[in-house]
């Protein structure tokens, strides 16, 4: 849902910006309909986030004084700089239509939606700060920070924020795509839209439905539609190129996450499309028994080299290297508890790193072809009056949506058993370190962290079907449920002033 | 004394203070849903009263989560995990009353509405008590070994103490909502309040007065009576005005009795910032707590431009919103209906 907090805020700004600029009623109701679904998604983000800047010292209190010194500074200037910025902007937006003048009004959603960027790029940070540690020493067992510039220019960050941030224009730049084409196609069922011999729109008007249903009503939707689908291509663009520029940090700073995310145990230099065999490394050690049965050759080397013949380190080199660096074992050391002096296993779960960067990849770039053929068949502006391609759009929502997550389960996967992954070969300092063993909480009983598990997946689920709920109504009730004054009876016009212009 | 974790100490009281003085009075007209409030209008007028500002406010309370964990974070680890149990509650309780906030003008039915209703009640209720209880404990100590975790339990840190500064403050954001909707609400609901608060004062601000003198006397401080003193005139101060329903002084005496009170209560702890009750040789104190010295001066050099900005456009929000609202103000209701 943060991804699209992220995506949705800019479009908003965006289009506020159009209508301040070109006075266009199009543009407010855009602004409008979308500004609402906004705030109902915006506010499970806070709901969400507050219980993350939390759980770091509740669950993870070990890992909390292992890296607090270099990982709280991020975490700590997001919400000073970042948080703060979006909640009262955000808050004077919802509110101020017609309090503020215009002009501020309009800067009010800018601010806050480019501070959601900004607090991205500081949870970001951290984040990759876990991938890559830099700009630290280790002192008296513990992270210290010693240059706050490499931290926050880290490299892993500067790749990974682009590629997040276009994450979340691909997943609302495919929310306005599917919504918009609901829209039109249910214009084209009732009637109100219809086509001419050559295929062309004619745009008509609902005698029932009043504004809501009337010739703007239609710009809206093939406007939204077309900018939902531009910027969807443009996002997987992004999030391509800046994937690419990750891929060739990682295989220097984390091979093993590579070489797991290509179930790779040999080297090579192919991609492999289809691999199949016993992923499930579990309780293994070992990898042999994976076969590769579609590969491009040299697709990997290009990924992570640029170029077709560099070969690419397997798993079964890099686990003696991993060993040889790390020990084989857990060290006997009281905070790894029960799990003190047992073997390490230096492989992440293969089934699920390998198939996380591939739906990733194949989720974003099914939405980008999607948005491509969704432009084509809107050139002559309405959608074909089929009910499955109507139902695929709105499907087709879930795509990006599920490519954030796929790529972030990979990520934080790929990186197990580390919490704070070390760098086997480059830069990094290799005693950076921690075992995620290492990171939990010493005196937090098991029954309290299942009691925590259940209790907030409980919640989230339910509330997810609420959001879902509402966001379907505040949908099907199209522009008038932004805009009351849509539904409005034309001669009880409120000229009472005094009334707010937004309340709860 | 070190002055680096010295002056992240003072600025982390800061955040709770700035938190406490903000938040409750949204914690407080929060409350008041369920309480004070008598019909739907009125409900919704309460609402609006702090629609626009209830997040910017939360984020004090992030801020000051945050900013422990980067400037202390041994004090951030050991105090929230030795607090898992009630601080889950607690997220639960923001989560819920996040959420409400948006989602309750966007029910249909009486039954959604009232069911938001109460979450807003029993969320703000929750946090205001739960977070009570932390920074109560975090003063007067909690079961720690020397690694800093929790000895005896998830339920070790029960003490009277931490009721105190639940209940403390608890009421102190009932008092607060209250004077709050009495500076910004107009007619029957500005009366009412007024009414109440001026019978009420005194004896809601007694228990946040009894954590303040509780901690002083624990640490035998006698720098902490200052402010101590000081907090009790505001509270003399604050009363006077509230039965003269001069809202305006009212409700500055009162905002002066916390400033005072939460500085008499951390400079009595000071250098502690989290006792352990086993031992105290396992006691976390600004030293041994606090990032290095070079975190610590990164830190201060955001917060001195990053604070005065925010309670700037802060300040400015509170303006720009400052007119009173009354039953007359709220719109009619507007259901969606869908029209596909
Ligand atoms: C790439 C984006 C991204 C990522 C990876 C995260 N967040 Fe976030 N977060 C946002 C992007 C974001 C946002 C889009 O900016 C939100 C959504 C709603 C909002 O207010 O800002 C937000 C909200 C939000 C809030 C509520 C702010 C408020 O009350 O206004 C908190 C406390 C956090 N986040 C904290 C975290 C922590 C501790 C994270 C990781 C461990 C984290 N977020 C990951
Ligand atoms: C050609 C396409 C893509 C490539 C080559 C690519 C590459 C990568 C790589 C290498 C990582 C891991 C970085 C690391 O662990 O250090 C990653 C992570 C991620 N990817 Fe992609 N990706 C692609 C497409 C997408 C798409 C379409 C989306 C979503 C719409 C997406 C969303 C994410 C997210 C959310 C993460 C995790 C956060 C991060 O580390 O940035 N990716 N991607
Ligand atoms: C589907 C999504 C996600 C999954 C499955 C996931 C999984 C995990 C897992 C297994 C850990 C345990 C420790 C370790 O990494 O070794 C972890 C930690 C962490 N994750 Fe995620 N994660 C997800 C999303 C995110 C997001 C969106 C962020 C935002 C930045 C994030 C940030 C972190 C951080 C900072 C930690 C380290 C602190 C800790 O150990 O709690 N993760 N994650």
């Amino acid at each position: 849902m943060v991804p699209l907090t992220i995506g949705l805020g800019l479009v908003v700004a965006v289009l506020q910006t159009a209508w301040h600029r070109t006075g266009k009623e199009e543009y407010l109701r855009m602004t409008k309909f979308w500004g609402k679904l906004f705030l109902i998604n915006f506010i499970m983000g806070v709901a969400t986030g507050i219980v993350q800047e939390f759980q770091f010292g509740m669950a993870w209190s070990e890992y909390s004084r292992f890296v607090g010194d270099v990982f709280g500074a991020p975490l700590a200037m997001e919400a000073l700089l970042a948080f703060f910025v979006e909640s009262t902007f955000l808050g004077l937006w919802i509110f101020g239509w017609d309090r503020l003048p215009r002009r501020i009004h309009l800067a009010a959603i800018w601010i806050a939606s480019l501070a959601s960027i900004f607090s991205a790029y500081f949870i970001l940070v951290a984040n990759s700060w876990m991938q890559h540690p830099v700009g630290t020493e280790m002192v008296n067992g513990r992270a210290v920070m010693t240059d706050a510039w490499a931290v926050f220019t880290n490299n892993t960050a500067l790749v990974t924020f682009p590629h997040t941030i276009f994450g979340a224009f691909a997943v609302a730049g495919g929310f306005l795509l599917g919504i918009s084409w609901y829209h039109l196609y249910k214009r084209r069922q009732s009637g109100i839209d219809t086509v001419d011999a050559d295929g062309r729109v004619v745009v008509g008007e609902s005698a029932t439905l009043g504004r809501n249903r009337d010739k703007t009503d239609y710009t809206v939707w093939i406007k939204s539609l077309r900018i939902g689908a531009v910027v969807a291509m443009v996002a997987f663009a992004g999030v391509a190129l800046s994937g690419h520029a990750q891929a060739q940090l990682m295989i220097q700073q984390q091979p093993m996450k590579m070489a797991a995310a290509e179930a790779a145990c040999h080297d090579g230099t192919g991609f492999s499309l289809l691999s199949i065999g016993d992923l499930r490394s579990g309780g293994a050690t070992t990898c042999d028994d994976v076969v590769g049965v579609f590969e491009i050759p040299g697709l990997l080397s290009f990924l992570a080299h640029d170029n077709f013949t560099t070969e690419v380190k397997g798993v079964n080199t890099l686990l003696p290297e991993y060993q040889e660096k790390y020990g084989t074992h857990l060290p006997d050391n009281p905070i790894y508890g029960e799990r003190a002096g047992t073997e390490i296993n230096y492989l992440p779960v293969m089934e699920v790193t390998y198939w996380g960067f591939r739906l990733m990849i194949t989720l974003g770039g099914l939405s980008a072809v999607a948005a491509a053929v969704a432009l084509w068949l809107t050139r002559k502006g309405t959608v074909p009056h089929s009910k499955w391609i109507s139902r695929l759009a709105l499907f087709g929502m879930l795509a990006p949506f599920g490519a954030n997550s796929a790529g972030w389960i990979f990520t934080e996967m790929g990186r197990q058993p580390f919490v704070v992954a070390p760098n086997p070969s480059f830069e990094g300092i290799d005693q950076v370190f921690m075992f995620t063993a290492a990171a939990v909480s010493p005196g937090v009983s098991a029954g309290e962290m299942l009691f925590s598990l259940i209790v907030l997946t409980l919640i989230y689920a339910v509330l997810l079907v609420v959001e879902v709920v509402l966001l379907t109504r505040y949908v099907r009730g199209g522009t008038g449920s932004a805009m009351p004054e849509l539904h409005d009876h034309p001669d009880d016009g409120q000229t009472d002033t005094d009334v707010l212009s937004f309340a709860y | 004394m070190e002055f680096l974790p010295t002056l992240w100490f003072i600025l982390i009281a800061v955040l709770w203070a700035g938190y406490l003085f903000l938040e409750g009075f949204d914690l407080g007209v929060g409350m008041l849903m369920k309480t004070f409030a008598r019909n739907e209008q009125q409900r919704r007028v309460l609402l609006n009263t702090i629609g626009p500002v209830w997040d910017g406010n939360e984020v004090w309370l992030i801020t000051a989560g945050a900013a422990t964990f980067a400037a202390f974070p041994y004090w951030y680890a050991s105090l929230f995990s030795a607090l898992y149990v009630p601080l889950v509650l607690v997220l639960v309780a923001l989560i819920f009353r996040a959420v409400a906030f948006e989602y309750r003008g966007k029910a249909h039915t009486r039954i959604a509405r009232n069911a938001w209703d109460w979450a807003i009640c029993l969320g703000s209720f929750t946090a205001a008590f739960g977070v009570g209880a932390m920074l109560a404990l975090s003063t007067t100590g909690l079961p720690l070994n020397a690694n800093g975790d929790r000895v005896g339990g998830p339920f070790a840190w029960f003490n009277m103490y931490a009721v105190l500064g639940g209940i403390g403050v608890v009421a102190f954001c009932l008092v607060q909502g209250l004077a709050f909707l009495g500076l910004k609400t107009d007619g029957e609901i500005r009366t009412r309040a007024a009414r109440i608060l001026a019978r009420w004062l005194p004896v809601a601000l007694l228990p946040l007065a009894g954590w303040a003198v509780a901690v002083v006397l624990l640490n035998h401080s006698a720098t902490a009576l200052a402010p101590l003193g000081l907090a009790v005139c505001a509270l003399v101060f604050a009363w006077i005005h509230a039965r003269k329903t001069n809202e305006g002084l009212a409700f500055i005496g009162m905002g002066i009795f916390l400033l005072a009170g939460v500085a008499a209560i951390f400079t009595a702890a000071y250098p502690n910032v989290l006792p352990s009750t086993i031992d105290a040789a396992y006691n976390l104190t600004v030293t041994n707590a606090s990032s290095s010295p070079y975190t610590l001066k990164l830190m201060s050099i955001v917060a001195a431009f990053g604070l005065p900005l925010v309670l700037a456009y802060q300040g400015w929000t509170y303006w720009v919103f400052r007119k009173r609202i009354s039953e007359a103000h709220i719109p009619e209701a507007h259901p969606v209906t869908p029209i596909v």
